[in-house]
């Protein structure tokens, strides 16, 4: 079916822009990643990246358009095979509401052409100089990539100067996405300075935040995870197609662990408020090249493992692509880190806000456990559950981490 | 002998030290000033004040020498001029006071006396050439000003060969009078006794006046000054200048030319010396470069502990810069966030007749710079508050850059732009470009519009002219 190719926002305040330049023609293939369009705002030029692979099938909003509305379709693509035929049939564009100036969910990869706002609530403006800001837009540089010297961190006519001579590595205002400008044959031993890339900043900018000013609190357990390793061939060895790894057991605890202590379900929602969740939804950490996303899990307690092992499966393929929607990774009710996999034995997760909760899952390993006053071998999983203290107290933590390490250690508990 | 400690000491009450010890005070340091003479420095009782008093007098002279214009008719108009010296003194010694109290209020403790470094960290005092207190203080800051340079040959006399100080107090008011040297200092005395009646002669070594303004805002004031009766030799370099019994006598060599003046007086105007000596550099590793202090941008000499700030560290010789360079200086010390001073930022004023004020870049420098420019220019004779207060001669130019819009530079001539500069320092401050200079709402009727209008006209955009 034909793709809309939509107007992207390029900040949380966009409204609109201008279309300054189409560099695809139509009937030119176009490679996911690859630059179809220039879209330029009062303050940068950017290069929207194609998501999806295809045919440009057709130009909407020719270039030079001024005053294109955010989310307004600019043109379409034509899958393989598809003729422009198909553009006629296709369904009219559903307009996308505006998007949340405050996503609630976290670090994810910026699709440009997704029409997400970036996902930060740096919607602060950013202190510059009339003079820095014109300089930089002739230069087509970002201003929030450039350290301002001057008072307070003002962007000035010098630090435009600075990048422009060199002496800063030129940000430019092109998301550079997951593959940074590659250095221009940087010696290999001499220090260099590497723009972040969006994503980066927005992990830097969400964590930062939420560790200086989440109360974090930590919880610890020790799991037993003998009886879940068994479970778990057992079913893939009893169930055709099913590939149940140790993360999907967690989730599934969790998810389960959460519906019976609902009020670890929440979020810190602000002015003296929180959102108690009324479905769980599983944010899960995946490691991406460049930094990671949470692809979630959604109504994660009513569904069972095969179905969550085959979901999170499509979505964590999908998040190295860098493909996932906003909505696979805005939005959920809590989170899991596991590290288990590098042979991490325990870990303090930052937590991923508005969340209240996280759990950092360790590897499950072989260690001696003291059972009936004896020192018996036993394969122990450590979990750790960081709380947003605002929104959760100890004993409520406490419960859900019962909750989650009987799940784990005895898990036809499952099924009841 | 008395020893003292203090977090800071500075050596020279003028205004660089003076602000330096108030903002040290204020940012929690135990600070202290040495000073030998008079609290102000040369600024307020020698120079920047006493003369504005003096050429407000000239002034008001100039307005009654054009009652009729104004709808008045007087007899007899006359003036005295011992008085006329006393108010001038008048005013530098109420502030000098002032400045008094200020320390006082910022418990900054005041030490009478000569200062002198004994190696770092160590401030000797003298009185009457007697040793009197002994100071220790981590921090020193140098801000003993500078003196009115003198060329070979030429040297004052006290007499009929003044500096600016004999100018300031003369006891009679000279029929002629040689200026040599057209700077700030020159222009403005020449202005002074022009305006008083004096027969006046400014000679200047380079090809204009005013040498380090604009050369149009140069060129219009010789033009100015000549239509006033001035007599004004460029590229002319005094080679003899003697002293007789009832005046002076110079020879001045413009080319192949040689010219004998006769005057009444000659005022030495040829710059200034830092006042380097006998402060004790010689214990410490301050450099010392013709007659200037050597300093980093944040105004720290080559001895760890000892700064120098001010007219001791070279041009621009303004009394604001010494007192800009003393806040940033301590501000440094104490290690609260600053920024070193841009010198391109520092406005200069010329409180002649029509005054003078700029800041920036001039044409030819911003394109030596190689900026291609756009040039603002406006009139005040379509001014019209210039028109209604008489004075409607001068102008006002802007300098952008043609690509970025950057405000390079202003170049002011004409009734009170010492008070407009200002306007475009702070928009230069802000980096504003001419976007916001033209969405900015200028008073009408004022002067400052002719500012509003130069920038218009630097995009083909003004509307009165």
């Amino acid at each position: 079916m034909p793709i809309n190719i939509l107007m992207p926002a390029l900040s949380p305040t966009m409204t609109e822009g201008n279309l300054a330049k189409w560099l695809k023609s139509e009937g030119d293939p176009v490679e996911a990643g690859d630059v179809i369009a220039e879209i330029e705002t009062d303050k940068a030029t950017m290069e929207v990246e194609a998501v999806d692979e295809g045919v440009l099938g057709r130009i909407v909003v020719p270039e030079g358009s001024e005053g294109v509305a955010v989310n307004a379709v600019i043109g379409v693509l034509l899958a393989e095979g598809e003729d422009a035929g198909a553009i006629e049939n296709a369904p009219a564009p559903v307009e996308r509401p505006e998007p949340e100036p405050e996503p609630e969910a976290p670090q994810g990869a910026e699709k440009v052409a997704e029409a997400t706002p970036a996902p930060s609530r740096s919607g602060e403006r950013i202190a510059a100089s009339p003079l820095a800001r014109r300089m930089a837009a002739q230069a087509g540089l970002d201003l929030s990539a450039i350290d301002g010297s001057g008072p307070k961190g003002r962007i000035v006519k010098a630090d435009i100067e600075a990048v422009l001579a060199g002496d800063a590595e030129a940000p430019s205002s092109t998301p550079v996405g997951l593959s940074p400008i590659a250095p221009a044959a940087a010696p290999a031993a001499e220090d260099r300075t590497v723009r972040l890339s969006t994503m980066r900043r927005v992990i830097a900018q969400r964590m930062t935040e939420s560790k200086a000013t989440v109360p974090h609190f930590y919880l610890t357990v020790d799991c037993e995870a003998d009886e879940l390793l068994r479970v778990r061939r057992e079913i893939n060895n009893r169930i055709e197609q099913a590939r149940v790894s140790v993360n999907d057991i967690v989730i599934r605890a969790c998810a389960l662990a959460l519906r019976e202590v609902p009020a670890a379900n929440v979020s810190w929602a602000g002015e003296g408020t929180m959102t108690q969740h009324g479905s769980v939804d599983i944010s899960v950490a995946v490691a991406i090249p460049g930094g990671l996303v949470t692809p979630i899990v959604r109504n994660a307690d009513t569904k069972g493992l095969v179905q969550i092992a085959a979901e999170m499966k499509e979505l964590a393929a999908r998040a190295k692509e860098g493909k996932l929607l906003p909505e696979e990774y805005q939005g959920g009710s809590f989170s899991i880190s596991n590290l288990g996999m590098y042979g991490v034995k325990s870990f303090d997760a930052v937590l991923n806000p508005p969340q209240a909760c996280i759990l950092a899952v360790g590897a499950a390993e072989p260690r001696p456990v003291v059972r009936d006053g004896e020192i018996v071998p036993a394969t122990v999983m450590s979990c750790t559950l960081s709380v947003d203290h605002r929104v959760v107290d100890g004993a409520i933590g406490a419960e859900l981490l019962g909750a989650i390490k009987r799940n784990v250690e005895y898990p036809p508990a499952m099924l009841a | 002998m008395a020893r003292h400690s203090f977090d800071i000491a500075v050596l020279g009450g003028g205004p660089g030290g003076y602000v330096a010890a108030i903002r040290a005070a204020q940012l929690g340091m135990k600070a202290c000033v040495v000073e030998r003479e008079h609290l102000g420095g040369i600024c307020l009782n020698w120079g920047c004040i006493p003369t504005k008093a003096l050429l407000r007098t000239s002034e008001i002279n100039h307005l009654l020498g054009n009652l009729d214009g104004f709808g008045f008719s007087a007899e007899t108009v006359a003036f005295d001029l011992d008085k006329i010296v006393r108010r001038s003194r008048d005013v530098a010694g109420r502030l000098s006071a002032g400045v008094g109290h200020l320390l006082r209020k910022n418990k900054v403790a005041v030490i009478e006396g000569h200062g002198r470094l004994q190696g770092p960290g160590k401030v000797s005092v003298g009185r009457d050439g007697v040793p009197a207190e002994e100071i220790d203080a981590p921090h020193i800051v140098l801000a003993t000003g500078a003196r009115a340079r003198t060329l070979p040959g030429i040297e004052p006399d006290g007499k009929h060969i003044w500096t600016y100080r004999e100018a300031m107090v003369p006891p009679s008011m000279p029929s002629s009078l040689l200026v040599i040297g057209s700077g700030a200092i020159g222009i403005e005395f020449a202005s002074f006794y022009r305006d008083m009646g004096a027969d006046v002669t400014v000679v200047e070594v380079l090809d204009r006046i005013l040498p380090v303004e604009d050369e149009e805002i140069s060129s219009i004031a010789r033009k100015t000054f000549e239509k006033q009766g001035m007599e004004i030799l460029t590229g002319a370099a005094v080679t003899t200048l003697e002293s007789l019994g009832d005046g002076i006598r110079a020879s001045v060599e413009s080319g192949q030319e040689t010219r004998e003046i006769e005057a009444e007086k000659a005022i030495l105007a040829v710059g200034i010396a830092g006042n380097v000596e006998d402060i004790g550099l010689e214990e410490t590793a301050v450099e010392v470069e013709r007659g200037h202090v050597v300093v980093n941008s944040w105004n720290e000499t080559a001895e760890t502990g000892v700064h120098a700030i001010g007219d001791l560290v070279g041009p621009p010789w303004l009394a604001h810069k010494a007192s800009h360079e003393g806040v940033i200086c301590v501000e440094r010390i104490a290690g609260i966030e600053t920024h070193p001073l841009d010198v391109s930022n520092i406005p200069g004023c010329t409180y002649c007749r029509p005054q003078i004020a700029s800041t920036g870049l001039t044409e030819a420098a911003a394109k030596e710079a190689g900026h291609e420019v756009r040039i603002g220019r406006f009139p005040f004779l379509a001014n019209g508050k210039a028109i209604a207060l008489g004075d409607d001669e001068g102008m006002v130019k802007t300098v952008f850059d043609a690509t970025t819009g950057a405000l390079l530079g202003a170049h002011m001539i004409g009734a009170e732009v010492t008070e407009l500069i200002q306007g475009f320092a702070i928009a230069r401050t802000l980096e504003t470009t001419e976007a916001e200079l033209m969405n900015t709402v200028f008073p009408h009727p004022t002067l400052s519009e002719t500012m509003h209008e130069s920038v218009l006209d630097a995009y083909g955009r003004a509307l009165h002219f």
